[in-house]
């Protein structure tokens, strides 16, 4: 009896817990059903898989130039996440590990541009991209985003961790600064970087507003950006936009449910 | 002052010298050494924030002081022209009171769902746990624009939610058409997409509680509602003060709901202020300098809120 009502007393947590979880999981559900239905069958709310998945992608890339828009939202995620990592993960351990009272100081002031909106920087941002040339380039939308104060912040606070006697020993043992960075640090603090790999990866690939201003070109243009300006068309075949938002969508689900483990890990080591 | 001399060192230094390798440096002491080093290591990215946020910074509010279309600008006649405009700007003045909705109602609610959330995964005895935390944060891998869309062809006049309603034999509301519906959706949206990412960092922060606290609580008679507001919270509070600082900065900078999932309408009724910024400085007739001058209401509308958050959470009782 006593058992049943222990039981019992955990069934509003499961509920509610239930409850959010399809809350979370049915617009994700929604996209992917839809992709595979005709606009028609979208709008009548067919919630079942269709056949016209496709016939969806035939439209889509008649529309669209899907692979390119794929290929520069990868070479944007791909090397903001590499040289954010590098130079971030860097900065962080030299706070850390080369502690002094200027760096604090340093690392106060660097923090306060976390304030700054990026729609405030954005138009002098522009002009200075533009009078370098760089206006559809690239590296135009690379470059504002790999050094944050938040990124630098996660390495610092999970360089904490990073035992000062295995640092000591490096040395003894003739290693320079750099190397003991690169081949003693770096494997030891895989989580940290998977999540800091995860979280700047998912923000490059999404990002919509500052590739939007400095990519002008019709034919320069990332996954999010494809796929508002299908939804703009006077008519909107919704099975198609489905699926285009579903391939914008993929890539990140994957990285993070790959990455998932270590991203919950490397979190929960910054935070302490 | 320190800061100042400190930051110029670093960076005199830094440029002049590579990380010391080995020998042929003996010269410098090693203490030195390894201080020169660190600020050697840290100057790439010390440099990139500086030049991608700070010095724009101070472009912008010269460009505040500046009026005219495109790259024809000249000063202001009174400077303050632009920020005075903004004062009789009906528009601004309707984004503005948007971006206030939207952070008074969906920040408590999103931060509390997130926290309640994160108290019952936190649970050793909860089953399915990889699943409920998967499921949960899966939103935040999807991009803005991409979930703004699909509830916006949820949200159609003729899409699912209408059909939904007309099973229970209600009739179809004009969710995107209406002001204050338009603002419910968006704000649904918000929940949807951010309560998963506020639940792991609440989470972390549990995991780091000595469950022992929690433990000496219950066995001291305290019930679970008490021992969550009087041990569990109290101990999150830094968690709590930087989620919502994250928060908050984050919606007065909401651009992308705005833009894909109302589209800033009924008109202007559900547009945030960033969009407004961007429809000033890019569309129609490009206006830099009154786009700078909203640029800048924003930043010190963060900044003085990041200010009164820090002086309300640092407080201890």
């Amino acid at each position: 009896m006593t058992s049943v009502i222990r039981r019992l007393r955990h069934v509003p947590g499961y509920l509610f817990l239930g409850i959010f979880a399809i809350f979370s999981l049915f617009p994700l559900y929604y996209m992917a059903v839809s992709a595979t239905n005709t606009s028609r069958d979208v709008l009548g709310s067919r919630l079942l898989p269709g056949g016209e998945l496709f016939a969806n992608f035939a439209k889509l890339f008649q529309a669209q130039d899907v692979l390119r828009a794929l290929g520069t939202s990868a070479a944007i995620a791909i090397g903001t996440t590499v040289l954010a990592l590098l130079i971030c993960s860097i900065a962080g351990y030299g706070f850390e590990v080369y502690h002094s009272k200027g760096k604090d100081v340093l690392m106060g002031v660097l923090l306060l541009a976390i304030m700054i909106p990026f729609a405030a920087t954005m138009i002098p941002l522009f002009q200075v991209f533009a009078k370098l040339g760089m206006v559809n380039s690239l590296f135009a939308v690379i470059i504002p985003a790999i050094s944050t104060p938040l990124l630098i912040m996660l390495f610092r606070q999970s360089s904490r961790a990073f035992p000062s006697e295995i640092l000591e020993a490096a040395r003894v043992d003739g290693l320079n600064e750099l190397s003991i960075f690169a081949r003693i640090y770096v494997p030891t603090m895989r989580a940290t970087f998977a999540a800091a790999g995860v979280i700047t990866f998912m923000t490059a690939w999404n990002n919509y507003l500052w590739p939007r201003v400095i990519l002008i070109k019709n034919e320069v243009q990332t996954m999010p950006m494809l796929i508002v300006n299908l939804s703009a068309g006077y008519v909107t075949d919704y099975g198609v936009l489905m699926l285009a938002v579903l391939l914008a969508s993929l890539p990140t689900v994957i990285v993070f449910l790959v990455l998932q483990r270590s991203f919950a890990e490397g979190i929960t080591g910054a935070i302490k | 002052m320190s800061a100042l001399t400190a930051t110029r060192e670093g960076a005199r230094t830094g440029r002049g010298r590579r990380p010391p390798r080995g020998e042929g440096r003996r010269w410098l002491g090693s203490d030195r050494r390894h201080n020169l080093t660190g600020w050697a290591f840290l100057l790439p990215a010390a440099l990139l924030i500086v030049l991608v946020s700070f010095v724009p910074m101070i472009q912008a509010l010269v460009l505040s002081l500046q009026t005219g279309r495109g790259t024809r600008l000249s000063w202001a006649d009174p400077l303050w022209y632009n920020y005075e405009r903004l004062l009789g700007d009906e528009i601004f003045r309707q984004t503005l009171v948007n971006t206030f909705i939207y952070l008074v109602i969906q920040v408590p609610i999103m931060l509390g769902l997130a926290l309640v959330l994160a108290n019952l995964l936190n649970n050793p005895r909860l089953r399915f746990k990889a699943f409920w935390r998967t499921a949960i944060f899966l939103p935040c891998a999807v991009s803005l624009v991409a979930y703004s869309l699909v509830f916006r062809t949820m949200f159609a006049t003729d899409g699912f939610v209408n059909d939904v309603l007309a099973v229970f034999g209600a009739a179809p509301v004009n969710w995107l058409g209406e002001p204050d519906t338009a603002r419910f959706v968006l704000i649904l949206g918000l929940l949807w997409r951010w309560t998963g990412f506020n639940m792991i960092f609440f989470l972390a922060g549990l995991q780091n509680i000595d469950r022992s606290t929690i433990e000496a609580a219950r066995m001291d008679g305290a019930n679970a509602w008490q021992t969550f507001w009087r041990v569990t919270v109290p101990q999150l509070r830094p968690i709590i003060l930087l989620t919502a600082i994250m928060s908050t900065n984050g919606t007065l900078q909401l651009f992308d709901e705005s833009w894909a999932l109302t589209r800033g309408g009924p008109a202007y009724a559900s547009m945030s202020m960033s969009h407004y910024l961007y429809e000033v400085s890019f569309q129609r007739n490009p206006n830099f300098g009154y786009g700078a001058a909203l640029a800048y209401v924003i930043f010190i509308l963060v900044a003085v809120l990041a200010f009164i958050q820090l002086r309300v959470g640092d407080k201890r009782d």
